[in-house]
């Protein structure tokens, strides 16, 4: 079976919707967003706290109410929502392969959004070594088990992370009657510098990890190493969860043969967000791993322009320069400036560094001269996207060589400390 | 004493279910007994899923009889139930002048082992046909007929095979002790003691033990921890077949595999245990696999790991499987199956019947049920989720619910309905890869977690 639509968006989390909504306004229902779950509005769905909504609905509200917001403001608009449709592979350049209880076909389309948003990877993916007990979780698997099928958690969890996510997976826990006992993390930077401070009434064990994950039905502790004396010693615990540590959930972006970054490791765009391959466009999470969900919803509504220009037929598809970025700089998004091009998201690039600097000096660099460069008076710190405005990169050659951002008076010893 | 079987088939891993469902078509009356909630959650559980041709056994022994004679047996048995096999063939890489020097050696062996399909390959060979490979690899030798396959289905199916054929399956029944008399043999077991006239003891890393019940002191079991690395199905195109080292002394040696679920394994290790249960993996042998795929195929540790584990081989201090009758006692020990049992299951089966069809009458019964038709695992073959017209038929197997291996609630419901139903999360897995994949969970595994807590919805 075929199904012919102007607009195909996958996946139904902020991004998508929000892309949708937009696209639908000038589309009806040419717009058909394709999500793999039950119900749409991704992660949000289950994140079940305040936190959502700020930058795009300007309301500060908790996950499930934000999913629905953009839920009904999606069908509202006109756009067509099926649920419980897979995406599971490619058809053709603009077709893809789709598997729903109603039945196995390909959808072609005009334009393709991907917004398959990213996931936090689990401890095999970490390579942590020991026993496969019960009891350990991602924050993603924790909410949906506390959050929509009110299962029982332990009593004892150690929280492996220190980003905003990891204090979601605290709230969770203790909602679910499950006491946070640990929180480790490898980061040393100023938050957490000191060793045993405690944030939000949790212990946090900076310059650490954990190396091995014991019991053999259930946890029953963790092996936690502190990265200066590289002693170990053994938390008892019942729970684990896994925060943070991102990936996007690029399979189709790679199965199709699209350009990808090796920094964000999603596909590589332009400003508008348009990826290498003509007619396919992406948003949010998936681009940068990983930001709030109201930039992933502002970057559905940004991918709606260029979409709509693509379907007119006037887009601009000039070349222009690549942006890269030096260590402890791990990535930037998006990565490619167009002459012409629109400003991205919110006149801002997102980098992501792995050191913390309190203020943070950013110079640009193009064909070995600075093209730019940046004192902001906000820190740039792991574990959260860090943004600088692109005016920082607006003035690179449009047929010039890459342009390289970096942090100024980095050298060379304190780069080659990147990740392990 | 008053019998309740004919023979109990002491463990119901790949071994013990082959000879039970053997045993099941005759007119005996047959118990497969197992200490663990499941079937194959013992060392049938977490190999390299090989299908071997034996070519590199030590010829002249049993194992390499069986090995070469299972590699048929259970390739037919695989085409009519559908366990997955995909004949990706093997390529052994060698990469010092010493090693290549072994090649010759090993074809010759081969040959001796009645495998004739080995040939000699030069540097540039090996690299176009695997093409990621590591820098400094100086030649290499085919062996076309390796083949990979899913012991989980296997084992399965054997199961399920020996259950249709009336076999009694007895989970959770740890036996622990052995009184054997005139006529029958009690086997005191947790949960129930179980009589019968001959025991089979194929009870995998525990038959030493029970081998010691029955009186016996003649070997001991050492458990030899293989740990492993799956990674994630985007690095199949990496490995179009098994690479395997050139073996030495120490073992084998690590392999990188495709798997039948498409993705692509590293490993094992061999390092002898003392703990028969140890079946989590070090820190140490983690590293050492990494360092040994670094060289051996730098580009497949770019790519994410979806899954690390280890499983314990049976090894004994003899260089051959440990095949006996004991007449008097009535009982058969099958023991030492240490890393070639997935393969050779089915032909031991067949040389433990003939051994036991001179003191007892196994002529088969006729009008046996046909093999189980199981479902498929593979991802070379069509999965429900590709399948339109079932879909159409069943919507259930539309319903992705496992997404990053495409598992339907259709194929959730059908394990639970099966004569074997899971008795836990891990069996489900085992039956239909659900939560086996990249995510391991963190999108279905509330789902899955739900669905198998409450298996009564789907009855
Ligand atoms: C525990 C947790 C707490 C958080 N707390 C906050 C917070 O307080 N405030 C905040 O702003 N942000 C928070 N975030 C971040 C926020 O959830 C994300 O930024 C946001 O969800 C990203 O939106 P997205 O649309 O890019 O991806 P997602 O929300 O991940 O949506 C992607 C969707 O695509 C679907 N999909 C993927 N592949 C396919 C396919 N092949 N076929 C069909 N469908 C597919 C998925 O099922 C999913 O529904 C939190 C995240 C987590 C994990
Ligand atoms: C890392 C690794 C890689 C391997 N790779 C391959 C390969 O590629 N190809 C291949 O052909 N083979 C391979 N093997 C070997 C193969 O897995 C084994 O030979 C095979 O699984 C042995 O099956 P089994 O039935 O003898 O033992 P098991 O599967 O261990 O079954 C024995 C059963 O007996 C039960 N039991 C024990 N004691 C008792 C008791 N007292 N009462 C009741 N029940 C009891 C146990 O619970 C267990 O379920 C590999 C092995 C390992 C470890």
């Amino acid at each position: 079976m075929i199904e012919r639509v102007r607009v195909a968006v996958v996946g139904g989390g902020p991004a998508g919707l929000t892309a949708a909504a937009a696209l639908a306004r000038r589309l009806g229902d040419g717009v058909l967003v394709l999500e793999r779950e039950a119900e749409t509005g991704g992660i949000p769905r289950h994140s079940d706290h305040l936190g959502y909504g700020l930058r795009d609905l300007r309301r500060f509200v908790s996950g499930p109410a934000y999913a629905r917001r953009l839920t009904s403001a999606a069908s509202t608009a006109g756009a067509r929502l099926a649920t419980s449709a897979s995406v599971t592979g490619w058809a053709g350049d603009r077709a893809l392969e789709v598997t729903s209880p109603d039945g196995r076909r390909v959808v072609e389309a005009d334009a393709i959004v991907l917004a398959t948003g990213a996931r936090e990877r689990p401890r095999p993916a970490r390579r942590i070594p020991g026993d496969r007990p019960d009891g350990v979780y991602t924050t993603g698997q924790l909410q949906q088990l506390v959050h929509l099928y009110h299962r029982d958690i332990g009593k004892r969890a150690v929280i492996v992370g220190a980003e905003l996510v990891s204090w979601s997976a605290v709230l969770t826990l203790r909602h679910a009657g499950c006491r946070p006992v640990l929180m480790t993390t490898p980061d040393s930077y100023a938050p957490f510098r000191l060793t045993g401070r405690v944030a939000f009434g949790v212990p946090v064990l900076a310059r650490t990890r954990v190396v091995a994950v014991n019991g053999r039905s259930r946890v029953t502790s963790v092996d936690v190493e502190d990265l200066r004396t590289g002693r170990h010693h053994r938390v008892p615990c019942d729970t684990v969860v896994f925060t943070a540590d991102w990936i996007p959930e690029h399979e189709l972006a790679r199965t199709g043969g699209l350009v990808l970054d090796a920094g964000t490791r999603g596909p590589r765009v332009d400003t508008g967000l348009a990826t290498s391959r003509p007619g396919v466009f992406a948003a949010g999470n998936l681009l940068h791993p990983v930001d709030t969900a109201d930039m992933a919803a502002l970057d559905g509504r940004h991918v709606a322009a260029t979409v709509l220009a693509h379907l007119d037929g006037s887009a601009s598809v000039t070349a222009g320069p690549q942006l890269n970025c030096e260590a402890p700089l791990r990535w930037v998004a998006p990565q490619l400036i167009r002459a012409g091009g629109p400003v991205p998201v919110r006149g801002q690039l997102q980098l992501w560094t792995s050191q913390f600097r309190a203020l943070p000096h950013v110079v640009a660099v193009q064909d070995g001269r600075r093209i730019g460069s940046v004192r902001l008076p906000w820190p740039a710190a792991p574990g959260r996207v860090f943004r600088v405005p692109f005016s920082l990169v607006a003035g690179a050659d449009p047929t010039g060589g890459p342009v390289t951002i970096d942090l100024a008076g980095f050298g060379h010893s304190q780069r080659r400390t990147r990740r392990v | 004493m008053t019998t309740d079987f004919d023979i109990a088939v002491v463990g119901a891993g790949i071994v013990g279910a082959a000879i039970a469902r053997l045993l099941g078509g005759t007119s005996l009356t047959v118990a497969l007994i197992e200490a663990r909630d499941d079937v194959g959650d013992g060392t049938s559980k977490a190999n390299t899923a090989i299908l071997h041709t034996g070519f590199d056994a030590t010829p002249g022994t049993l194992e390499a009889r069986l090995v070469a004679r299972g590699y048929a047996m259970l390739g037919d048995y695989a085409a009519a139930t559908g366990i997955p096999v995909e004949r990706t063939g093997a390529l052994l890489v060698a990469w010092t002048d010493e090693q290549l020097q072994t090649l010759p050696a090993l074809r010759g062996k081969a040959e001796r082992n009645g495998y004739t399909g080995c040939e000699l390959i030069e540097s540039d060979e090996v690299y176009r046909r695997v093409p990621a490979l590591g820098p400094g690899a100086l030649g290499g030798l085919t062996v076309p007929g390796e083949s990979i396959t899913c012991t989980w289905t296997t084992n399965l199916a054997l199961a399920i095979d020996a259950v249709n054929r009336g076999v009694t399956l007895l989970r959770g029944r740890r036996v622990t002790g052995v009184e054997v008399g005139p006529d029958a043999t009690r086997l005191t077991c947790a949960g129930g003691d179980v009589t019968a006239r001959w025991v089979v003891n194929a009870a995998g890393l525990g038959a030493d033990v029970l081998d010691g019940l029955f009186g016996h002191a003649r070997f001991t079991v050492t458990p030899r921890r293989g740990e492993l690395f799956v990674f994630d199905k985007l690095a199949r195109p990496l490995a179009p077949c098994i690479v395997l080292p050139v073996p030495s002394k120490a073992g084998k040696g690590v392999l990188i595999s495709p798997t039948i679920y498409g993705n692509v394994m590293l490993g094992p290790t061999a390092e002898d245990l003392e703990d028969r249960t140890a079946t989590g993996t070090s820190e140490r042998g983690l590293a050492f696999l990494l360092d040994r795929g670094r060289e051996l195929m730098p580009q497949l540790l770019e790519e994410e790991v979806t899954a690390t584990y280890a499983g314990l081989r049976a090894a004994i201090d003899r260089d051959d499987y440990l095949i006996d009758v004991d007449a008097l006692h009535r009982y058969v020990l099958v023991g030492g199956i240490r890393s070639t049992g997935l393969t050779a299951g089915m032909a031991i089966a067949e040389h433990v019947g003939g051994l036991l069809g001179e003191a007892l009458d196994l002529t088969p019964r006729p009008y046996l049920p046909d093999p189980p038709r199981m479902p498929n695992l593979g991802e070379a073959g069509v999965r429900p989720y590709q399948d339109a017209a079932r879909i159409d038929a069943d919507p259930e197997y539309g319903r992705i619910v496992c997404f990053c291996e495409r598992v339907t609630r259709g194929e959730i419901r059908d394990a639970y309905r099966s004569p074997i139903p899971p008795a836990d999360l891990d069996g489900l897995r085992r039956r239909t890869r659900a939560m086996n994949g990249r995510c391991q969970g963190f999108y279905c595994g509330a789902q899955l977690a739900a669905l198998s807590g409450s298996p009564g919805d789907f009855s």
